[in-house]
């Protein structure tokens, strides 16, 4: 895997992009498991 | 090998140019997952449009429909119309995409994303649903097909060790992207909702505005990797497998190989099994199981499916990277077969649990097969045209749309005329979708690898090819002489 170079990607922004579409898809999975689960009870 | 045609925009569209995305050295390959993501948990959202059908019945009546307002026969039309131009505009633009770069591609699919709901917008306010099929149908449509595609090929250059993984990634976030649409959407609406007046024209431009800022994030973020790039410590297998070719194929040379009709069944085949289940889980699953299975249950299993959906086109395409796609494909048409095949027994027995993991399997392959297609064509073209081709390809997935779905409904609807009980009205269904796995095992097996007549030759590369004749009148006289 390329690593980060002292020019290259820093960490913080790694874990921004992935924070930027992880957060809304883990906010939407969680609601939709909420909502499965609360139906098979 | 990334010696691209140069289209390059030039003046005020010049950070657009495939020059201008070109990663500097230091540049890390995880940062363009993510930026497939932006793109492909937007366009998504297409899946979760039926939230707002029924709203859409009442934009009149308020309370209840209205004698004007529309009816859902009408609003269905919607997302047919963007399913069908999605599948046409990816064949149609796929070239373009493929030559210009993914940043050009994902900046004109998030206009035409956004542009969709902001013309939508309009058509509910001054309530004509043809402006509402121009937006979010054509123009929308367009974004649909031109952002599932732009991503495709920069990651399989990224991740050449791991394309098929590469690509489940960004195809996961089209089956996630309905899991952040649906709420979003219900929540946008309950706040721009009144008394007086339901809020879908102004959820419409929050979602636009939304998906605008989301998509252009991914545009800026994405990048190609420079010529001869390789991941650090990757070589090349010295022996590569006859069914990972080194060579490209053209884009509109592919049609022209029995492989490319081979895999465009299989596709086919596979979406038609699972797109005919997925849309008829709840009311199956209700019919099947009639007193055991309430409408409330019913939605939290289609839900279920909806994450199984999802997390299989992960699954399945990091795992075609281990054991090749062609027996990532093998293990859908046998491991479907059998499952379809079990379902009538499940109903028969009463197994619920039986029941609810036959579909979840089903249905993990129906989102690997969309997710392991991409890794498939560019071990069969090679990767400098696999967008395009890929693009080429998803006309199976609009023909897939029109018969799972007729399959499954027609025969349920003609069996309960001639006197089959409902629990048992989807039988032969399930066994006709087992006979044609059947068949789509017999068109995997059948794949080759793909004549070498058809691979680009060095003085193709960097030359526009307009068609196959310029790579010489030999050559065209065997492609139209011959069959691979």
């Amino acid at each position: 895997m390329t690593t980060a170079h002292q020019n290259g990607t820093r960490v913080w922004q790694l874990i921004l992009a992935w924070g930027f579409v992880g957060i809304p898809l883990a906010w939407g999975v969680a609601q939709t498991i909420a909502n499965a689960i609360k139906l098979f009870q | 090998m990334d010696s691209t045609v140069q289209t390059d925009s030039v003046g005020a569209f010049g950070f657009l140019a495939r020059s201008r995305t070109i990663a500097k050295p230091g540049f890390n390959r995880w940062m363009v997952p993510p930026a497939a993501l932006c793109v492909h948990l937007c366009i998504g959202q297409a899946y979760a449009f039926s939230v707002f059908n029924l709203p859409m019945t009442k934009l009149v009546g308020i309370g209840q429909s209205a004698p004007d307002d529309w009816n859902l026969p009408a609003l269905g039309w919607i997302f047919s119309i963007a399913i069908f131009v999605l599948g046409f505009s990816a064949a149609i633009f796929g070239r373009w995409v493929e030559e210009g770069g993914p940043r050009r591609a994902m900046f004109t699919a998030a206009l035409c994303w956004a542009g969709g709901f902001l013309i939508s917008a309009i058509g509910v306010y001054v309530h004509n649903i043809w402006v509402v099929y121009v937006g979010y149908g054509l123009v929308g449509g367009c974004g649909l097909g031109i952002g599932y595609i732009s991503p495709v090929s920069t990651l399989i250059k990224w991740f050449p060790d791991r394309p098929g993984m590469a690509t489940g990634m960004a195809i996961m976030g089209f089956g996630g992207g309905a899991f952040i649409a649906s709420p979003l959407s219900v929540w946008l609406m309950s706040k721009f909702s009144t008394s007086t007046h339901i809020g879908v024209a102004e959820t419409f431009l929050a979602m636009g505005a939304i998906y605008l800022v989301f998509m252009m994030v991914g545009a800026f973020l994405v990048r190609v990797p420079a010529p001869g790039w390789k991941p650090e410590g990757y070589t090349e297998p010295v022996q590569a497998s006859k069914l990972i070719t080194k060579s490209d194929v053209y884009v509109y040379d592919s049609p022209r190989t029995p492989q490319f009709w081979l895999i465009w069944a299989v596709l086919c085949i596979n979406v038609t099994a699972g797109i005919g289940v997925l849309g008829q889980a709840s009311a199956m699953s209700q019919e099947m199981f009639p007193g055991r299975v309430s409408a409330v249950a019913a939605a939290g299993f289609v839900g279920l499916m909806s994450l199984f959906n999802m997390a299989g086109r992960f699954f399945w395409a990091s795992t075609s990277d281990y054991i090749g796609r062609k027996n990532t494909y093998l293990i859908f048409m046998v491991l479907g077969f059998v499952m379809y095949c079990a379902v009538p027994y499940t109903g028969s027995i009463g197994s619920v649990p039986l029941f609810v993991l036959c579909f979840l399997v089903i249905i993990s392959m129906y989102g690997g097969g969309f997710a392991t297609v991409p890794a498939y064509l560019k071990d069969m073209f090679g990767t400098r045209y696999v967008g395009a081709i890929h693009g080429l390809l998803i006309t199976a997935w609009s023909m897939a749309g029109i018969f799972g779905p007729v399959l499954v409904n027609y025969i349920r609807e003609y069996n309960i005329a001639h006197g089959v009980p409902k629990a048992q009205a989807y039988n032969v269904t399930m066994y006709i979708m087992a006979g044609l796995l059947f068949v789509g095992f017999f068109c995997n097996l059948l794949i080759k690898a793909v004549n070498s007549r058809f691979h680009m030759q060095p003085q193709d590369e960097g030359g526009a090819l307009s068609t196959a004749a310029a790579a010489g009148a030999e050559r065209a006289a065997q492609l139209t002489g011959k069959t691979a």
